[in-house]
């Protein structure tokens, strides 16, 4: 029973995150045919600044419908509990800290396969800190030190890690004083 | 007979693996219409917001300037080079390191831009929490970092 109602729950909420979906691209391309309107060759630049995002995009969209594909075959909600869920302790802080730092792409590409993963036990803290740490780019730290000098980088890193956790800490806090609520 | 029973297995198996494809398809199909308005937006964003207009918002008071780079890493987005980039020339125009830090800080840990897929996405309440936290702490690192950096530059 409880699980046809969550079922019916889930099919529901998808829904409404398409259609939510389908009205913010309908916004935005509105606000594209108003400025195009305006400023036709800065519109044709925005496009062509789209496509290039797109086409970079692309392969990472592939490997993450992949993953997604694999993880919902291979892992079981009960792993996902055991190495990123409520038990999983610091073990799972550190591979969501490490998995943050070498995951590839745009943050927006990983939300679909970061929900199905929360939706299987995985802790909204250690989401957080994946989202957090994916600002760490280990191919871009060569550049980022000849801007700002190796010691500036080194604890910049040290410090966003610490505030990785922190973050997660605070949501499960937050998330944990509004269930005490219901 | 057994191989018939591994036929069911296989066939069975297959169609779990299809299934899963299938699944991870429908999730990701779902939240198409909202990446792609991302990605639109972040075009707008890359031909009306120059680096100029950046550096002009600066006042050269220090916590206000940490504060305003911050705010301005949130509400941009792109690649984080940009943000180097950016950073780089602010600082040649004298803009403070805590302003600097918290801007590169906050461009790749904030994202209004993308706000709205995460929050139909991952959900309301996670995406504000998430959002707020990673300003002001921000700011926190930044101040963290350039303090723990002046103080070890100290004989």
């Amino acid at each position: 029973m409880k699980e046809k109602r969550a079922t019916k729950n889930g099919v529901k909420k998808k829904g409404e995150g398409y259609y939510y979906g389908l009205y913010f691209l309908g916004a935005v391309i509105g606000l594209y045919i108003v400025l195009y309107l305006l400023e036709p060759d800065s519109i044709q630049k925005a496009l062509k600044a789209s496509g290039n995002v797109l086409i970079q995009i692309v392969p990472v969209l592939f490997l993450i419908l992949i993953l997604m594909g694999v993880v919902n075959y291979c892992v079981k909600p009960k792993t996902v509990s055991k190495y990123v869920g409520e038990g999983s302790g610091i073990k799972g802080w550190f591979l969501a800290v490490s998995t943050g730092m070498l995951s590839h792409g745009p943050i927006y590409i990983w939300y679909p396969l970061l929900k199905d993963l929360r939706d299987q036990g995985m802790r909204s803290g250690l989401v957080a800190v994946f989202l957090y740490n994916r600002a760490i780019k280990i191919p871009l730290l060569p550049l980022m030190v000849y801007y700002f000098g190796t010691v500036f980088v080194v604890l910049l890193l040290i410090y966003m890690i610490i505030a990785s956790i922190v973050e997660g800490k605070v949501i499960e806090m937050i998330e944990r004083l509004n269930f005490s609520r219901l | 007979m057994e191989i018939d029973t591994r036929k069911q297995e296989d066939s069975k198996n297959q169609r779990t693996i299809a299934n899963s494809f299938y699944i991870a398809i429908k999730s990701f199909g779902t939240t198409l219409p909202m990446l792609l308005g991302v990605i639109l937006l972040l075009g707008l964003f890359s031909v009306f917001v120059t680096s100029e207009m950046i550096s002009s918002v600066f006042t050269g008071e220090l916590l206000r300037d940490t504060v305003i780079g911050s705010l301005i890493g949130s509400i941009s987005a792109g690649n984080p080079i940009i943000s180097y980039i950016i950073g780089g020339e602010l600082l040649k125009e004298q803009v403070s390191l805590f302003a600097v830090a918290a801007f590169i800080v906050a461009w790749v840990t904030v994202g209004v831009l993308q706000f709205p897929a995460e929050a139909a996405i991952l959900g309301k309440r996670f995406a504000t929490a998430r959002n707020i936290l990673g300003f002001i702490l921000a700011i926190v690192v930044s101040i963290a970092t350039v303090t723990t950096l002046t103080l070890m530059a100290i004989p």
